[in-house]
Parts: C-alpha cells; structure tokens; sequence
C-alpha cells in the first residue's frame, strides 16, 4: 500500500519497541536483584486447596480414617479453610457403634489427641467414597446439582495437596472393599486437570501398601509425590490402643503428623525435611518421593506452599476519588421486577408414583456377534461330529 | 497447546487541529496508514496488533472544542462528536504551543476515547508518540502475555505478571464489616446507600465485561490472626507488612460463600479494631504508615482498617456510636476492585495526563483495555479447552458422546471463528460476546458429567478374566475342530484308495 517503504522502518522500530516491552515486562524488575531471586523461588499461586481422601470402611480400618482427619487438622490448623478442602471418609468411625469413646477419633494411644474435634466438615462420607466420585471432584465434571462444599473449584493458580490412605497394591488403591482405582487412571485425571489448568502445583501424598506404584505412571508437569512404601513393600501401623482395640495410625502418617505439629504459618520450613520424615528405622517400610515433574527445586518449596494458606499481599496505595454529593442513581440496565410465585414445599420424591409403578418393558436387543458366532461355531461342530441326520430332527 | 494467530484491528482516526499538521506528510489530508506489530507469545501463539490509522484534519465543530480554555472541557465537548464503538482511538492534534496542555505534558487522555497530543514537529515523531498512545489506551503486548499466562514459557514472566482476576462470566461481590469488640463500638455503615449511590455506577460500566452480584454481612467477634505491635513515638498500634498475609486466613473461615453462586467471590473487609488496639495503622516494607490503611490480596479481595476517634472525654459511655463514612470506604474499596482486575494507573509514562474518571469509576478505554484482555484470554481458554478434549476422545476410544455435547462443541466453534473474525475486522464488542458465548460453550462440552473414562483396562486383567471362562469350554470345540479337519482330509484321499 502507499505506506509500504515507511511500513518496513517501522516494523523494525516496531520490534525495537516491542523488545523494549517485552524486557520491561515484569514491573518488579526495577525493584532490584533481591527481589528478583526471591520471587524467582517463590510459588506465583494465590490460593491453597486440599483433597484428603480415606477409601477403607470397616471398623479395624480405624488407623486409615485417623490419618485422614490427623492430615485434615494439620492443614487446617495452617489455615485452609473448610471451603478449600475436600475432605472424604469411606466410614464413619466417630460415631461407629464398636467405638468405645464414641464422637471422638484419637491418633495417639492413651488418647492424647482427638483429632476429630467439633468442627469436622466432611464433604464425602460412606458410599459417596467411590472412585467415580473421586475422579470427577478432580477433573470437575460434576452434575450441576452438586453443592459448592462438594467441588473442588481450583483455578491456574491454586496449589493443590492430595492424601490418599487405605489398602492398595502394585498399581492401584482400593476404595470401599469393592472396587479399585490404578495408577494409570490417576495419572490421567491429573492430566485432565493440567490441560484445563485446574492447579499450579500439585502435592500427591499416598500412605498404603507399595504406595509408590501409584505415582509412576504420573506424566503431567508440577506434580511432587511422596508415598510411604516402595514396590514390593508393606507400610505398616504404628500402635495399638488397647481400650479401643485397633490400631489407631499408620506409621508414616503418625511421624507426618508429628512433624507438621512443629509447623506454623510463618515458618520456612521446606520440602527436603518432609522427604526425611519416618527413615527406615521408625517406619520399617522405605518412604519414596518423586519430584521430577516438579519445575522449582525442593529446597525453595516451602511447606506451607501446600499445607498452609498464605497469600501474597500488595498494599493499596491508590484512591479513586469520588463526588460525595451524587443523588440516586438511576441504572443503565434496570432491574425487571420478577413476579415471583409464592413457594411451596416441592414434592422431592414421588414415593406414591414409584410404588405403583409397573416394570418398564426392558428393550430386547439381538445377540451380538460374538455371541451369534460362538453359537454358531457350537451347533456346526456338534452336528458336524455326531452327523448332520440329526439335523432334521431339530427342524 | 493449540495454535492461536489472532490479528487486533483498532481502528484509530488521527485528528489535525488547526496549526498542528506536520510538515512532512506524504501525502496530503486525508489519508489511511496502517500499521501492524506482531506479540509473539511461544512458537504456536501469536497475536498480530494492526492499527488502522486515518489521518484528517479537524471539522468546523472540532476546531471550535479544541479551542476550549483546558483540556477536560476540550474533551467533554469532543465527546458528541467522536466514534464511540468500542475499540476504537480518537486522537486529537494540537499544535505545539496549545495552552490546553499544561506545561511538561505530551499527551491528556480523557475519560472516554480520546486523547490530545502536542504536535511533535515531524510525522515520524508524531507517529511514535501515537503509537505509544495507542497502546496505553487499548493493549500493550505485557497485558497480552498477561492474558495468555498459561502459553508464555516459564521463566518469561514473573510470578507476580499472573495475579489479575481470570475473565469470568461473573463475579460476586461480598462487603463485610468486621467488628471484633461490640461492647465498646455500636458500628453503623449505610452499605446498602453506598452500594447505590458508589458502586452500581461501576458496576453498570462493568456490566458489559460480566455480570456482579453484590452482597453484605456484618461480623461480630471476627479478629485479626495478628497481634499488632504498639509504637511509643506514635503512640498508635502498628501492622507491618511482612505479617499482612497470615491476616487473611483466620478471618476467611467465618466469611462465608454464597452456596448457589460458582463464580469467582471478591471479599472486601472494613475493619474496626478494638478499642484495646486502637489506632491501629498498617505499615509498607519502609516502615512508614500506609495512606489508605488497606491492602489487597490478588484474586481475593481487599481490607480496610477503620479507625474510630477517640472520644473527647474519657469517661464517655460504652460502646461508643460510630457511623462509618462510607464514601470515603468505598473510594478505597473501588481503588481495591480496579487494581484486582488489572487497572493499574501506575506504568503510564510520566508525560502523559491521565483524566480522573470519577464516578464512574473507570474510563471507557479503561473497559476497552479489559475487554481486549478478555477477548483474546476467551480465545485461548477455548482453543486448548476443545483441543484436550480431543485428544480425551482420541486416547479413548469408547467414550460416548451425547449429542448436546456435540451440539455443545459446534456452537464453540462457530463462536470462536466469528470472534476471531470480528476480531480482525475491529469489531471489539461482538468479538467479545462471541468470545464469551465460545467460552460458556466450550466449558459446558468440556466438564459435561458424561464424560468421565471409567473405561480403562489393562491388559494384564483382560487375560486374567477371560481366560478361565473360556478356555476350558474351547477345549473340546478344538478338539472336535481337529478332528473334523483330519477326518474331511482321510475322505479325500480314500476315493483315490477305493476302487
């Protein structure tokens, strides 16, 4: 076009410029070297979530449940809030009839810590602990009736902390006695999430036999795992208590909890300690941790980063200034008045129609072709060995 | 991540006062110019700007507002007569000893579309200084990269680049009043007044980027985490600021979110500290006190510290009335909700003039900046939304889709394409609501509860179930197979035997 000789000096001015921008990107790097290093190490996430999760039901899986509540204290105690925590328990036993200090759930023998408290707000308890429930509170796609309390709404920069107990095996974690979850089908949920950008970081810790197959099959960036077993190994519990009669924690999550209760949120305390908790002494199974998938080093994460809440603050050094003597004001967009009906009491659950009601015809479908041919191949070979006269009696 | 090549288009007229026009045009008025820049964001984004300039000289009625006395009234009555669409740049040209900007001032920007630029002698100075106009008033390729966070490889940008509100159908809004000592404060604030008479305004402004719900609470007995410290000198209380962040969580457990709502909640705390603890001031990293008494918290919300005076005697009765000046409250919190969504005054060049919005809370191309973010952060979500959700559906083979997702993700499509288009045709306000229904869309096909791939099985177990049922009832079909195979073999050959 007519501007095309002056077009090309401008294009490089242009890219000069954009340069220049783009290097001037960060407001803070003015602010000196300090500052740079030390936001280079920090998190950039603005929000803390958990998902603690205990898949065994039954009364002699008491130790599962208490580490699940003891975790469950812990992060909030650093300051997660009810609203940023998924908490499910495959079983109820605080108020299990076989509980002889019924409402209480304690993690140390003699009784010294009841980690259930007053202000336990379980999200997922008994049959809802199921691995289709568990997978859609990670990948979000949850029916739309679902309760704000029972989502897991974490956005691109929410850094999430995942704790799984219960029995498992090489491979997979059993929930509720009856059915399973892989460590194949994890790693992809954890995909799916990373795709839709649904955390920053991610903190995977599993207390169950051989819990480090579960984070093999992990492919998705900015993932740490800790688990408390290796491939092959066992974890083990830790003490019985003799009024109760179970065995009240797991080991590693006894010495985890131990070493969170040395925490608080000001504390710098970083993820290298974490991987030393409960040595093979203490915890006779060998804890194992996988960080590759992990962008910072270990070292600069602190453990607040996941277990504690604390968030980046600015100081709000701007006003807007306002005209003190505006009248009313009249909105662009007026608000309809909507007739509203009076409400009334909805009948949930048409107990008279599902009564009466008469077996719907199930639809009849035609065998399919694996059927069909095995039959098939059945009928020929019996005709064929005992000779085909036969034939004609059939028809 | 999906390949994203968006193109920009503002369009921008370049308006000559009288005595402005520079020497050297290369052609005589009017004329168009184009002039593009590519952002390139990774390998596979990139984001081309084209600016599409046209250069005239000033109408009867525009020479008459450009001779007002001072620049905001030049403005104001250059509003009637600009373009108004949204995206659009009206740059006005004065010659460079105008008296309507003050001395030291290169270019005013006014409340709506426009700006006023001193004439800088040569074309190509003037062009500079409108390119960098431009970009002040409508994206810059920070606040691109800043929208497509997600895309920018690591290290790039700072941690820090990434804290404004993500684009969202909508927010919600909670003002809360915390008095944590009601015995010796009886606390009044008129919030519903305040929330007409100071927010709906901004609100309504920004009803175009999303809708807001608003809502109130007051907390009795809710405290801070923090003790503060007592300052001698000042004889006031003190709250530094490296223990600001550990203040938020123990208040956030009572503050409550709305149960029915899923969008993105904005808290915004007035506090009134004890009377134990009063006056109670926040300190910055210097150590000296801070103006406002607020601080924020990216994608959170903001707080305020109220101070209540001191009685003028001090055997005045328990608790003492206090009636909150919710203007001034309110001036901090809209200061809070500008800065959250990305509105920052602060990397404007120093030779530029910024005209105050007023009440209105933010200039329209302030909400054009917001809507550009938008746009192009929509088209972004979408494209990686509908293309993980592809490959789900590559990876496995026997998910069903429902045909409402279907339908679902052909209207994203067609949403995306038409907002890129409107895109490159400068059509902000359509590419935008396309951009929006794209992404309403494309989220719906995407979290459908349908979806979920249950479906997975090794290999390993497929051999271990099927195996004991079917191998032993084979046996005995292979066998007779066998045995008919050797037998139709012997018949063959015995004709040849037999006579």
């Amino acid at each position: 076009m007519a501007a095309a000789v002056p077009g090309v000096s401008w294009a490089r001015g242009a890219v000069a410029v954009l340069l220049l921008l783009l290097g001037c990107c960060g407001p803070e790097l003015a602010g000196g070297l300090q500052d740079q290093a030390e936001q280079f190490f920090r998190s950039g996430h603005t929000n803390n979530w958990a998902v603690l999760v205990c898949t065994s039901r039954f009364w002699f899986n008491y130790r599962h449940v208490a580490n699940t509540l003891s975790v469950y204290r812990s992060v909030k105690r650093l300051g997660i809030p009810d609203s940023h925590i998924v908490l499910m328990l495959a079983d109820d036993m605080a108020c299990n009839p076989r509980n002889p200090k019924p409402a209480t759930v304690f993690s140390h023998k003699n009784m010294e810590l009841n980690v259930y408290g007053d202000d336990v707000e379980v999200d997922y308890r008994s049959y809802e602990v199921t691995v289709e429930n568990f997978l859609r509170v990670l990948t979000g796609r949850i029916p739309p009736s679902t309760p704000r309390s029972k989502r897991l709404l974490s956005d691109d920069r929410s850094n999430i902390l995942i704790y799984m107990t219960g029995h498992g095996g090489n491979g997979f974690l059993k929930f509720q006695d009856s059915e399973e979850i892989t460590n194949v089908e994890l790693a992809d949920a954890f995909e799916q999430m990373w795709q839709k950008r649904r955390y920053n970081e991610l903190l995977f810790i599993i207390d169950t036999c051989q819990g480090a197959s579960m984070y093999e099959r992990f492919y998705s960036p900015n993932i740490m795992a800790l688990a408390s077993s290796q491939v092959g190994e066992d974890s083990l519990s830790h003490q019985p208590d003799l009024a109760i009669g179970v065995h009240l924690m797991d080991r590693y999550t006894f010495y985890v909890l131990e070493f969170l209760e040395e925490i608080h949120p000001a504390s710098q305390t970083n993820m290298n300690d974490l991987f030393q908790v409960c040595p093979k002494s203490l915890c006779v199974s060998t804890p194992g941790h996988r960080t590759d998938l992990f962008q910072r080093d270990p070292q600069n994460v602190l453990i607040t980063d996941f277990f504690g809440s604390v968030r980046k603050v600015e100081i709000t050094t701007e006003t807007v200034s306002l005209d003190r003597e505006v009248a009313g004001f009249e909105s662009k967009f007026p608000e309809e008045e909507l007739a509203t009906e009076p409400l009334k009491y909805a009948e949930q659950l048409p107990v008279a129609q599902i009564i009466h009601q008469k077996p719907k015809p199930k639809d009849w479908h035609p065998p399919g072709g694996f059927i069909l041919g095995l039959w098939a191949l059945i009928i020929m070979v019996f005709f064929k060995t005992y000779g085909i006269k036969h034939m004609k009696h059939v028809f | 991540a999906a390949p994203v090549q968006v193109q920009l288009v503002v369009p921008m007229a370049v308006v000559f006062g009288p005595g402005s026009v520079p020497g050297d045009l290369p052609r005589p008025l009017p004329f168009r110019d184009v002039q593009e820049m590519e952002i390139s964001v990774n390998l596979r984004t990139s984001v081309t700007s084209r600016y599409e300039m046209l250069y005239r000289s000033a109408t009867g009625q525009e020479e008459a507002a450009l001779a007002a006395a001072t620049a905001r009234e030049a403005d104001a009555a250059l509003h009637p007569l600009q373009d108004t669409t949204l995206g659009s740049l009206t740059v006005y040209v004065v010659p460079e000893t105008s008296p309507l900007l003050p001395q030291g001032i290169k270019v005013y920007v006014g409340k709506h579309r426009s700006a006023l630029v001193r004439a800088g002698g040569s074309l190509a100075a003037l062009q500079a200084q409108l390119r960098e106009v431009a970009q002040v008033m409508s994206f810059t390729a920070s606040s691109i990269a800043a929208a497509l966070s997600d895309r920018v490889p690591d290290g790039q940008l700072s941690p820090d680049a990434r804290r404004y509100l993500k684009s969202s159908l909508g927010y919600e809004i909670t003002f809360s009043l915390l008095n944590p000592d009601p015995k010796s404060h009886t606390v009044d604030w008129d919030i519903e007044g305040a929330v007409n008479r100071y927010v709906k305004p901004v609100l309504d402004k920004l009803s175009l980027v999303a809708n807001f719900s608003v809502d109130s609470q007051i907390l009795y007995y809710a405290v801070l985490g923090v003790t503060p410290r007592y300052d001698k000198e000042s004889s006031s209380f003190l709250l530094s600021a490296h223990s600001l962040p550990h203040v938020i969580n123990p208040v956030e457990a009572r503050l409550g979110s709305s149960a029915a709502s899923l969008y993105p909640v904005l808290n915004f705390l007035l506090y009134v500290p004890e009377r134990s603890h009063s006056p109670l001031y926040i300190q910055d990293k210097d150590g000296a006190p801070v103006s406002t008494n607020a601080f924020h918290s990216p994608r959170w919300g903001g707080i305020m510290v109220y101070n209540v005076e001191a009685p003028a005697s001090p055997q005045a009765s328990l608790p003492l009335h206090v009636d909150v000046d919710m203007a001034r409250v309110m001036e901090v919190f809209l200061a809070q909700l500008r800065l959250l969504f990305g509105l920052s005054r602060e990397e404007v060049p120093p030779e530029f003039l910024l005209e105050r919005p007023g009440n209105e809370g933010l200039a329209d191309w302030e909400l054009d900046h917001l809507l550009w973010a938008h746009t192009v952060e929509n088209i972004a979500t979408v494209s990686t939304t509908l293309t993980s959700l592809a490959q789900l559906l590559d990876k496995i083979g026997n998910i069903v889709i429902k045909d409402d997702v279907a339908s679902e993700v052909y209207r994203a499509v067609a949403s995306v394409q038409s907002a890129v288009t409107e895109l490159s045709l400068g059509h902000l306000h359509a590419a935008f609501q396309a951009s929006k229904e794209a992404v309403t869309s494309s989220e719906r096909a995407f979290f459908d509860p349908s979806l979920l791939h249950l479906l997975y099985f090794p290999d390993d177990q497929k051999f271990a179930i099927y195996i004991p049922l079917f191998l032993p009832m084979a046996v005995p079909i292979l066998l007779s197979l066998a045995k008919i195979v050797r037998e139709t073999r012997q018949r063959k050959k015995e004709p040849t035997k037999m006579d």
